[in-house]
């Protein structure tokens, strides 16, 4: 309505405000959340098992790909016993964490936008507040949490299924030695690998879910503005999954 | 729960706006409304739609605010109450949404124990008696186990009224309670409306245009139009006014005081203007 007025940079401080806003107000009802662990859990299920099939299947063809790409360049110097720390870093530190949240934001974050997005359109989250209950509490939270505990979850099955398809290529496709492929990769990959992984994965799993909830819950309450919402938060997300990859991965580098 | 209620003597004004001011998107909705609903009785609100019946419904229960004039329910002051306060009237209130407003992951039975659950510590077979009583009341416990894309318009309604009432409120609110039923379903939801009303002596707020089956079940009732109330009184005495606003509301005629054209220019001469 008013981004007319306003300049691109003005409104983008905004969203950014109004989505710091609504952070706080998620966090200061996590703990009374709580109270009932069972919405958390099935959100958790549900955003988890949303994703599951279509992140293995990518596990798989990502891995497959990096057994076939990282083959090709190791033979060049000789050296494709290392096709297992090749494909290990590759997942753990970058591709895991970073395809792992696109699909989700694709994914579950569509399908949190677009839930939230229709009960505010049907009158069931302003039936929630008529009925005294408060419904970032009841609604919100569960799904920001489900979202953000389902993503390095879904990270982890990511990877290992990962370095499963780059196995299947490297050792029983292109003959790496099966000894060779899974000692070099223990060898060589340290905490530090996972770690970065791991922090990369959580911070991809706070934003998305944030984002999917933000939008859903400020949607236009009409079909046309549940839509707008959507296409949203895969936009924002996939944006800042690359943003915050940049980042992350740059400190880690001048912190190493 | 009906601890406050009981200090208001039958006949009090249980809900009173004076002199409301109210816009949103920079349209004036309401410019000096007054309105009075008193306790044990079924007040409607009738009007053409978009005057702000539900917006109306919203001052009330304390989702929007008044830029002027006051919302009393209960004799508190509604637009100053912090969230807190709030929360607590509103479980002293019922209200059925258009569309019934059901969480559509939760079946019948979980819908109505929804704010039983949220606010109590009852246990689970004290849950199951008022549910099934309550859903017993609009007829539909044999639906507990259904979910809310299995109802017809008129049950999905019937539901949310059990969950209006499982709390035992003191006020119940219906928002267009009749839009798009049936005759039949629309002759049941009217007798649930004078039910609650007579039996648990709910004071009753019905918005709605549906003249014929309001003149049924009203005691008072305002017509709103243009930001205020326009006449008032029982459905009868309005459909006897003289004013031209109630005449055509009440008989539904194309044109009156509420053109029938949006504003345009002059017809003819847009006809013969050369198209852009
Ligand atoms: N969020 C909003 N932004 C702008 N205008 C609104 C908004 N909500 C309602 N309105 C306007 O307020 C008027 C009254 O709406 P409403 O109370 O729903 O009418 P009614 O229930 O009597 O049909 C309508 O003209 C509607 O366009
Ligand atoms: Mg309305």
């Amino acid at each position: 309505m008013s981004a007319g007025a306003e300049s691109a940079p003005v409104a983008t401080l905004r969203r950014i405000g109004a989505v710091a806003v609504f952070l706080w107000r998620i966090v200061v009802q996590i703990v009374p959340a709580f109270a009932k662990p069972r919405l958390i859990v099935a959100q958790i299920y549900n955003a988890g098992g949303r994703s599951l099939v279509i992140i293995m299947m990518s596990g798989l063809f990502v891995g497959m790909v990096l057994g076939l790409q990282g083959f090709d360049l190791l033979q060049r110097f000789g050296s494709e016993d290392a096709l297992g720390v090749a494909a290990a870093l590759g997942l753990l530190k970058e591709l895991g964490p970073v395809v792992t949240a696109l699909l989700f934001a694709g994914r579950a974050g569509t399908s949190l936008t677009s839930e939230i997005g229709l009960m505010k359109a049907t009158d069931q989250l302003t039936a929630m507040q008529m009925m005294a209950v408060d419904p970032v509490r009841y609604v919100v939270v569960p799904r920001f949490l489900g979202g953000f505990v389902a993503m390095p979850l879904l990270n982890a099955i990511f990877c290992g299924v990962g370095l499963f398809g780059a196995q299947l290529i490297g050792v029983s496709l292109m003959g790496v030695d099966t000894g060779a492929f899974w000692s070099q990769t223990q060898g060589a990959v340290r905490l530090d690998d996972v770690v970065e992984g791991i922090i990369k994965s959580v911070a991809f799993g706070t934003a998305c879910s944030l984002i999917a909830v933000y939008e859903g819950y400020h949607a236009a309450p009409t079909a046309e503005g549940v839509g707008l919402a959507t296409t949203r938060t895969v936009v924002t997300c996939s944006v800042l999954i690359l943003l915050i990859d940049y980042m992350l991965t740059a400190a880690f580098l001048t912190t190493s | 729960m009906s601890d406050l209620a009981t200090n208001t003597p039958p006949d009090e004004a249980v809900i009173e706006v004076r002199d409301v001011r109210y816009a949103i998107g920079g349209r004036t909705i309401f410019d000096g409304l007054d309105i009075i609903a008193r306790r044990g009785r079924i007040t409607a609100f009738m009007g053409p739609s978009g005057t702000g019946k539900t917006t109306l419904l919203r001052l009330i229960t304390g989702m929007a605010h008044a830029e002027r004039g006051s919302v009393r329910v209960f004799g508190d002051e509604v637009s100053t109450m912090r969230s807190q306060e709030l929360f607590a009237l509103r479980r002293r209130m019922g209200m059925l949404f258009q569309n019934g407003a059901l969480l559509t992951d939760l079946d019948v039975y979980e819908n109505v124990a929804f704010p039983l659950r949220a606010h109590t510590k009852l246990p689970e077979s004290l849950i199951r008696q008022l549910v099934l009583t309550k859903l017993h009341a609009v007829g539909l416990r044999g639906a507990a186990r259904l979910m809310p894309v299995e109802l017809s318009g008129g049950m999905a309604r019937r539901v949310a009224l059990a969950r209006a009432i499982v709390m035992d409120p003191d006020i119940l609110i219906y928002d267009e309670p009749f839009v798009g039923l049936d005759p039949i379903s629309m002759g049941v939801i009217c007798r649930l409306i004078k039910q609650m009303n007579e039996a648990l002596g709910i004071t009753s707020i019905v918005v709605s245009h549906d003249v014929q089956e309001l003149s049924e079940i009203a005691h008072d009732s305002f017509l709103l139009s243009g930001g205020k109330v326009v006449a008032k009184g029982t459905p009868d005495e309005l459909r006897r006014s003289d004013l031209p606003e109630v005449r055509q509301f009440m008989g539904g005629l194309a044109d009156g005081p509420v053109t029938f054209h949006y504003p345009a220019p002059d017809y003819a001469k847009q006809l013969l203007e050369e198209a852009p």
